[in-house]
């Protein structure tokens, strides 16, 4: 099993973040990965992307030409990152910003207005974790119960209101019907 | 023990504070800033010092005065900012002075770019300054062991006091993977009886210095590094060899390239080629014997880098024509795919049937 992924969108939209989450959990089940971010003069509201690898085998190289999975955040992402995904891979988009759908067939295409939830939520900076919710709902790269307490948990317990805001982003992503 | 998932940059700042590095002297450059950020941050905790110099010039100096004074130290920089350390590193050599040098690798020449790339090879290996002199250098080809040999670089320098360099790039630098750093081994700081530091009359004064204007002297004192970097040569070549043995094709490659190139022979081998990885932990010294020896059984080597083909001279050295080096490359910050140098493979081997 691998599976390579790219998350991207703007900076500030907790892209590196949701990357991190997802490779340090592979990293829990004994998985091999590597997360890698773009670099360079980047800025909040700039293009933001990052690379994660999960594998049961050695991970040759952390740069992915095609994605099996991408989780698209804003449309500029969208049109990089859509027609390069594997054929029989998954598409993520956040349609609150990105109002296009594939033309692909060779696809399943998952769309969510996390934007728009995480607003409704009142944790507007919590669109990553939306998607996570909805990610974790439809592909099941890890189980739900140990992917949402893993996030929780990794808050310190003084942030109580961060874990509780944290645990109802997820919630709402895994529970939106679409 | 629990592994922490770590960019290549702090897994070598962590492993450098662990081998008992108090002080780093740097300047920020892309990729390589993260270092710099991870000393700021852990050094004052571990009663070391960080500091950002006014230039990579400035640090190097400060590694210079600091290892004469017989502390482990480090710098660490990216390309450009290793050109500009080359004078410092000179003199370093030429006093015979321990340090550990990283340069993360970016595209060259000039300002170049900021991806990942090997194009520094041939100035790590032959010429970081001017001079009669070698580098003992390292190439890690994962965020483990981008740790694990800066543990060693430490031991390596204090044992035969000279400087160390650490050939990492871009996307080792800046990729996550997880670490162990309790599986890491230490070498533990050894006496340094030449320091020059305070004695308060105790014992005859040490003096360190790399000018000798007495054609004689400084001869000696040339024949005399020689004859270290001869003892490296025997005791330090270090490399993996993986499935080389039975193979046809050898593929020599370091770094992230080697990684990408032992995906590309375990491919050939499901399509029946018998390919093999010959992955260079010492660049320099450099794993002539085993090369050469590899040539007896081989029909082919192919060297894969990041550069428009800088190893492969080293690698026809060892081979010494008995058979075809081909060269395989991309440069400027593109890196190739597994399935590229498959392609590399296939075509050999076309050639060989």
């Amino acid at each position: 099993m691998t599976n390579k992924m790219i998350l991207a969108g703007f900076g500030g939209q907790g892209i590196l973040f949701l990357g991190k989450k997802l490779a340090s959990a592979g990293m829990e089940n004994d998985l091999n990965v590597t997360w890698l971010p773009s670099y360079g003069p980047e800025q909040r509201g700039g293009t933001c992307n990052c690379s994660v690898i999960l594998s049961d085998t050695d991970i040759s190289s952390p740069i992915i030409g095609s994605p099996d999975t991408l989780v698209a955040f804003n449309i500029q992402s969208y049109e990089k990152f859509m027609p390069r995904i594997t054929p029989g891979g998954v598409l993520f988009a956040d349609s609150t910003l990105i109002d296009k759908r594939p033309e692909r067939t060779d696809i399943s295409a998952y769309f969510i207005p996390a934007t728009q939830i995480a607003n409704d939520l009142g944790y507007p900076k919590l669109v990553n974790v939306v998607m996570l919710g909805y990610l974790i709902k439809k592909t099941a790269v890890f189980e739900r119960d140990y992917m949402r307490s893993y996030l929780t948990d990794s808050l310190p317990e003084s942030k109580a209101a961060l874990r509780e805001a944290n645990g109802k982003a997820f919630d709402a992503g895994y529970g939106y019907e679409g | 023990m629990a592994k922490v998932l770590i960019k290549g940059n702090e897994a070598v700042a962590e492993a450098a504070i662990r081998s008992g590095c108090k002080y780093y002297f740097g300047y920020p450059i892309t990729p390589q800033t993260e270092i710099a950020e991870y000393m700021a941050k852990k050094m004052p905790k571990v009663g070391g010092l960080c500091l950002q110099a006014e230039s990579e010039v400035a640090a190097i100096n400060m590694v210079y005065g600091a290892s004469a004074s017989g502390v482990r130290v480090m710098t660490s920089s990216s390309s450009p900012g290793i050109s500009l350390k080359s004078e410092g590193v000179s003199y370093i050599v030429g006093c015979d002075l321990p340090c550990v040098i990283l340069n993360v690798q970016r595209g060259g020449p000039g300002l170049g770019g900021i991806q990942p790339s090997q194009s520094d090879y041939y100035q790590a290996t032959k010429a970081l300054g001017h001079g009669d002199m070698q580098l003992f250098v390292l190439a890690p080809s994962s965020v483990q062991e981008m740790a694990q040999l800066t543990a060693d670089a430490f031991g390596v320098a204090d044992k035969y006091r000279m400087p160390v360099l650490i050939l990492a790039d871009g996307a080792l630098g800046q990729m996550m993977e997880p670490v162990d750093f309790d599986a890491l081994h230490f070498t533990p700081e050894p006496e340094k009886p030449w320091a020059v530091n305070g004695h308060a009359g105790k014992r005859k004064k040490n003096i360190i210095t790399s000018l000798f204007l007495k054609p004689e002297e400084l001869e000696s004192n040339i024949l005399e590094r020689e004859k270290k970097y001869k003892t490296v040569r025997e005791n330090e070549v270090r490399f993996e060899n993986y499935m080389c043995d039975d193979a046809d094709i050898v593929i020599v490659s370091f770094g992230i390239t080697a990684r990408i190139s032992k995906a590309a022979v375990n491919e050939a081998r499901k399509k029946g080629i018998k390919a093999g990885l010959l992955r260079p932990i010492t660049l320099s010294p450099f794993p002539t014997d085993e090369l050469y020896r590899l040539s007896g059984s081989a029909s082919a080597f192919l060297s894969v880098e990041l550069n428009m083909g800088q190893m492969v001279n080293d690698v026809k050295l060892a081979v010494q024509c008995r058979k075809p080096v081909h060269f395989y490359g991309r440069t400027g910050g593109s890196l190739m795919s597994s399935e590229d140098v498959l392609e590399q493979i296939i075509k050999i081997s076309g050639g060989l049937l």
